[in-house]
């Protein structure tokens, strides 16, 4: 195949940036998207030119560190994929493919098509987990957790933490990533002591991060490469308010 | 010019004697203590943030150390224990299917055939308990059955069914566990996280480990951090191979940087090939995908019994297929360990059995279990994996079966620790895979994770309290003569990789490299293989420092940079992996000798003359390595030739 890539090329986070083109000629349908961008690189290089930089590491799928906007898509065109998971066969022959970062308020770019998704690892750090320090766990078959909730909380811990959600959300909202791991733990017996706290810590952090508000346009959920539903929104948001009426109070079995 | 020398053996002085169900126990008390008031005022730099790091960077500053930690990546969460599947051995005994602490050792140490310490292994086997009580306690979402108790799966070689899991991610679960621990600790400002930040250089101060050098991958910056104590969880080293299942960022240079500063190598020529990954497609191939060894439960693995026979799957009838696992290891089947599967699907392969495009693949077909248990049943426990599959190579494993192709995937060797995870250099510990405790010869499915955990949750924190406290260290800082050669040393190093503006990329190289160690330090090694795989390795690695070409400059993010000085530490690494394997005159595991085979093909060991652990030590690139032999003593689990027939 024979392709034109219109890629974003920015020098630095100070720099305006711009859309560059490239002909990318002899891709074979079963290379990934990234190892087309591989292949362009070798090229660049032996041009003399600067390869383009992007984020990659397990291209598998898993880690999340890849991700792009292709063709105005976060991760492309293929449902529930990854970019480094897309692979050629789902293009034409001539196509011109544009190739962008995440853009986002809370994502500064940091380089091409590299931006710097800390605000997800703060978002975390205020609540985003169960407090239980190594050596003070119980035996793990003390608690029993019903099948049907673990397999929710799974499926909301299945989140990669790409960031495409913010990247497709017209507000830039991370609200997606947060109640993914505000549903989990909120499924789950042992997450509970925290679960209204953790609530608040969380969007409080989200908000803080320069991440918009969530208007449930749903485009996060269209593009999430793990699928994670709409509704774990609609859960954060009762947590939310429940846990709004509740600030401040400690009363014992409130 | 000989490869290497041989210098005194070595011996692990922490090794605690007696019996060994009490040793981990007695270490434990023996060892001094930190008072707490006195672990704020310390500081430990960790190096990695996966299962080991991340779980130990939390542990530690739980306790109350100031903790620095360290990742290549941008977020710690991405570390790629993130990326394992198939799930955690533990022995739990939740089935009542006669599992047990010393079945889980006695099991590790036969499937490390027979290369591991017994003393180490015993304490991973008991600490496993407790990893998955942790796990709970976080939130991690294992699989559960219906009355809401874990799930548990056998796995990889095992007749016990051990294994925790959470679907087809077990690894990303446990991995975000440890890194909420984490992130809790960095949000109550006990751990200091740098992310995108690459150690370049271990600080070597009065014969002590205090600090490393670190460049700021987005800026560029260098910098020497000091600390009173080191800890690398930097991961293995299987990118050498340049194809692997690792990801691409994953490197050896941490551990290598250490190992020139006098950390021993052990065992590098073991490395773990993983039987079930998807085939080759083409030379733009970046690297290779895993598809978990839990699949082996469920598929059964085939080839055509005609050579060249090119029917499609179905088309070939049931009686003209060869069941080749099934056939020759009647009693373990498709479940046979990873060194053993692999070397029988190149076996076939070579006999021109292979399928697929470059006939370099094996079927492993679901037919059988869907008809079974049904689709549904099929898509509930592997449906992540099969659509994986799919979005790969654009087929449907539900319909047609899966081609598979052994491939690189985990790394044994690593630094020398002894009993306390310490390595020779005082003060630098070394925990995970980046080490090379536990597995032997070659890891069980399930284990990595296992050891990963129970190291970075369990033993370290215990162990590293002990150097603390024995340790009065005198005050330095980033202006002492070492950290400052350190320092210069890394900038020199990049100066060097900038300046040579050649005609060649560094990914032309590391392909080259990965191919001569596939071809001759791979599935199957032999003497005149491995002459020739170090004549070729010294030969590239001259080209290296002659024609590559890094564009850019090291003032910011520069990725080529950044693969460069991994590709180079590689070059090195390489040579040494082929000397271990050239040196060691038997096949045990994963390293698979053709000179040293039983009658019908299998690994045949030499306990007399190679029951140790091969620690290499470092004298200069390209000067023969020093080695030093830990001898390997069984007490408990007798050496017999492995069979799974």
């Amino acid at each position: 195949m024979n392709l034109t890539l219109r890629i974003w090329r920015q020098k630095g986070p100070e720099d305006k940036g711009r859309m560059v083109t490239y002909q990318v000629d002899d891709v074979s349908p079963d290379m990934s998207f990234l190892e087309m961008l591989d292949v362009l690189n070798e090229r660049l290089i032996l041009a003399g030119d600067e390869p383009v930089a992007f984020d990659h590491d397990c291209r598998e799928g898993i880690c999340g560190a890849c991700g792009m906007v292709i063709n105005g898509n976060a991760h492309g065109p293929q449902k529930m994929t990854t970019a480094c998971q897309l692979h050629m066969r789902h293009f034409a022959d001539g196509e011109t493919i544009d190739i962008e970062p995440w853009r986002a308020r809370a994502f500064p770019v940091v380089k091409d098509l590299v931006v710097n998704r800390g605000s997800l690892d703060k978002i975390i750090a205020a609540g985003g987990y169960i407090t239980a320090p190594t050596g003070s766990a119980p035996e793990a078959h003390s608690t029993p957790v019903a099948k049907a909730n673990a397999d929710a909380a799974f499926e909301s811990a299945a989140c990669i933490g790409c960031g495409a959600c913010v990247a497709a959300c017209p507000n830039g909202s991370g609200m997606l990533f947060t109640a993914a791991k505000v549903t989990q733990l909120s499924l789950l017996p042992q997450g509970q002591p925290e679960r209204f706290t953790r609530v608040i810590g969380m969007v409080d952090a989200h908000d803080e991060a320069g991440f918009g508000g969530c208007t449930n346009a749903g485009e996060c959920t269209a593009v999430c490469p793990k699928g994670i539903p709409l509704n774990t929104i609609g859960r954060l948001n009762r947590d939310y308010l429940k846990a709004t009426a509740k600030r401040g109070d400690n009363t014992p079995g409130s | 010019m000989d490869l290497y020398t041989e210098g005194d053996p070595i011996a692990d002085a922490k090794a605690p004697d007696g019996p060994i169900e009490t040793r981990w126990d007695r270490r434990r008390f023996e060892a001094k203590l930190v008072n707490p008031a006195n672990r704020r005022k310390m500081t430990v730099i960790v190096v990695g943030t996966g299962l080991a790091g991340g779980s130990a960077a939390a542990t530690l500053a739980e306790q109350g150390y100031r903790v620095r930690s360290y990742c290549y990546q941008d977020s710690p969460r991405r570390a790629h224990s993130i990326a394992a599947q198939g799930g955690i051995n533990a022995a739990k005994n939740y089935r009542n299917d006669g599992d047990s602490v010393h079945r889980l050792f006695y099991d590790t140490v036969k499937g490390g055939d027979f290369r591991s310490r017994e003393s180490n292994v015993h304490r991973l086997a008991e600490v496993s308990v407790n990893i998955i009580d942790q796990c709970v306690a976080q939130g991690v979402p294992f699989a559960r059955e219906y009355g809401g108790l874990l799930d548990t799966r056998s796995f990889g070689g095992a007749q016990v069914q051990r294994t925790f899991y959470a679907r087809g991610q077990t690894g990303q679960q446990l991995l975000l566990g440890a890194y909420q621990a984490l992130e809790r600790q960095i949000g109550l400002g006990n751990v200091e996280m740098n992310s995108r930040h690459e150690m370049l250089e271990l600080v070597i101060v009065d014969g002590k480990a205090r600090g490393i050098v670190v460049r700021d991958l987005v800026t560029g910056e260098i910098s020497t951090e000091m600390a009173d104590a080191v800890v690398l969880a930097s991961g293995g080293y299987g990118n050498v191979f340049y194809l692997s299942t690792n990801a691409k960022g994953c490197n050896v240079t941490a551990t290598w940087r250490a190992h020139r500063k006098g950390a021993y190598f052990a065992n590098p020529c073991y490395t773990q090939i993983h039987p079930t990954c998807i085939p080759v497609s083409g030379d733009h191939q970046s690297k290779l995908t895993l598809m978990s060894e839990s699949l082996r439960n469920d598929g059964r693995v085939w080839v055509p019994k005609a050579k060249g026979d090119d029917r499609a799957p179905r088309d070939i009838p049931e009686d003209e297929r060869d069941y080749y696992l099934e056939r020759i290891y009647p009693s373990f089947g498709n479940l046979v360990p990873r060194d053993i599967a692999s070397r029988a699907a190149k076996n076939v392969c070579d006999e021109g059995r292979g399928v697929g495009p470059t006939n370099l693949g094996v079927y492993l077909d679901f037919a059988d279990a869907i008809n079974r248990l049904g689709r549904k049943a099929i898509e509930a426990k592997y449906g992540n994996l099969f659509e994986m599959y799919e979005r790969i190579t654009g087929e449907d494993p539900y319909e047609v079966p899966m081609r598979i192709y052994p491939a690189v995937h985990y790394t044994m060797g690593g630094l020398w620790v002894d009993y306390d995870l310490q390595s020779t250099i005082p003060g630098l510990f070394v925990i995970g895979e980046a080490n090379f405790s536990d597995h032997g010869a070659n890891r069980l499915g399930a284990s990595a994770l296992m050891q990963g955990l129970a190291d970075g949750y369990f033993v370290l924190p215990s162990t590293i309290a002990n150097y603390l406290a024995a340790s009065p260290l005198d005050a330095v800082d980033a202006s002492h003569p070492e950290a400052l050669a350190a320092r210069a040393d890394v900038e020199d190093r990049i100066t060097r990789l900038l300046a040579v503006n050649g005609d060649r990329t560094v990914d032309s190289f590391h392909r080259e490299l990965g191919q001569i160690m596939w071809e001759h330090c791979g599935m199957e090694r032999s003497e005149a293989g491995l002459r020739k795989a170090i004549d070729e390795i010294r030969a590239l690695r001259e080209q290296f420092w002659q024609r590559v070409r890094v564009p850019g400059d090291g003032e910011g993010l520069n990725q080529s940079l950044e693969k460069a000085g991994r590709v180079a530490d590689f070059f090195e690494l390489a040579e040494l992996m082929c000397i271990d394997a050239l040196h060691r005159e038997e096949s045990c595991g994963g390293h698979f000798r053709a000179e040293h085979q039983t009658p019908d093909g299998e690994a045949q060991r030499d306990d007399d003359r190679f029951a140790y652990v091969a620690a290499w030590e470092y004298t200069g690139t390209g000067e023969p390595a020093v080695l030093h032999k830990e001898d390997l003593k069984f007490e408990y689990v007798h050496p017999t030739q492995r069979s799974y027939k």
